[in-house]
């Protein structure tokens, strides 16, 4: 997994519902395909993605073979105030990646 | 050498090759099918053998709803291509438009591929912080098939909202 790319509003006042857009890069390995000899290509996905602000759970998915390769994924946050919003996505081998972005709150 | 994601599900996507008007080109693409379709026929017993052991998605929607009866709803939207032309990456997006507040809200949504050898796709898990129930991403279609979208509403009750789309080049969702 590389450094994810985060999308957030440059600012945003208390109360605001703003999007949240991410985008990571990986093969996403569904565990159906299979080598020319006939020996299966192990799954190899991110199966989990969390959103926190400031220590509070926003939005988390699981997420399955289904998803496609380098997944997008846009979903909304209302701004409750100042804060850090901590991304975290978890693959099949428990590798972390943890990004964490402040918000402009004005 | 790895089989490509597009040769996957090759026999489900006869209409890529049929709809050519072009004698020459029908030509061609016959004898191309048939060599592909000879180059991979033992993969696609295999691929079969694979999806016999796999969940239905009747069994999916029933791992969510439990014996709840999905009502539909038409603040809640569902949008993917009518035709996609890559299975292995179409765009959705799911929301409800609603009260997103601490006593009505919508706890999850989960998207189920009905012909896809995995169907489950993805569950996502909304909290009132979350301020509007609405998901963007996108998905694997192993073909031409039927896409549901389920609402866990806070409540309990269940959404469904289903769409047909017609995949050119299917992907190996899973």
């Amino acid at each position: 997994m590389t450094r994810p790319r985060i999308r957030l509003p440059e600012s945003a006042k208390v109360g605001d519902v703003i999007e949240v857009k991410t985008l990571i890069s990986h093969v996403m390995e569904t565990g159906q395909r299979k080598e020319m000899d006939g020996k299966p290509i192990p799954r190899f996905i991110i199966n989990a993605f969390t959103a926190t602000f400031a220590g509070a759970e926003v939005f988390k998915a699981e997420l399955h073979p289904g998803i496609s390769a380098n997944p997008y994924l846009s979903f909304y946050m209302r701004v409750p105030g100042p804060g850090e919003l901590e991304l975290t996505w978890t693959d099949d081998n428990g590798v972390k990646i943890s990004e964490k972005t402040k918000l402009n709150v004005v | 050498m790895r089989v490509g994601p597009f040769m996957c599900y090759l026999e489900a996507n006869p209409a890529t090759q049929l709809d050519m008007d072009n004698s020459v080109l029908n030509r061609r693409a016959f004898v191309l099918g048939a060599g592909a379709v000879a180059a991979i026929a033992p993969f696609l017993t295999a691929t079969r053998v694979a999806a016999q052991d796999a969940p239905s998605w009747e069994e999916a929607v029933k791992k969510v709803a439990g014996d709840a009866k999905p009502a539909t709803d038409s603040r809640f939207a569902f949008e993917l291509p009518e035709i996609a032309e890559n299975g292995n990456m179409v765009p959705f997006s799911i929301g409800f438009d609603g009260p997103m507040t601490d006593k009505d809200h919508v706890k999850a949504i989960h998207v189920i591929a009905t012909a896809n050898p995995q169907p489950s796709v993805a569950s996502f898990r909304f909290t009132p912080l979350s301020g509007r129930a609405f998901v963007a991403s996108r998905m694997r279609l192993a073909r031409t098939q039927d896409v549901i979208g389920l609402a866990e509403m806070s409540d309990g009750k269940f959404l469904m909202a289903r769409r047909a789309v017609k995949v050119t080049i299917g992907g190996c969702g899973g």
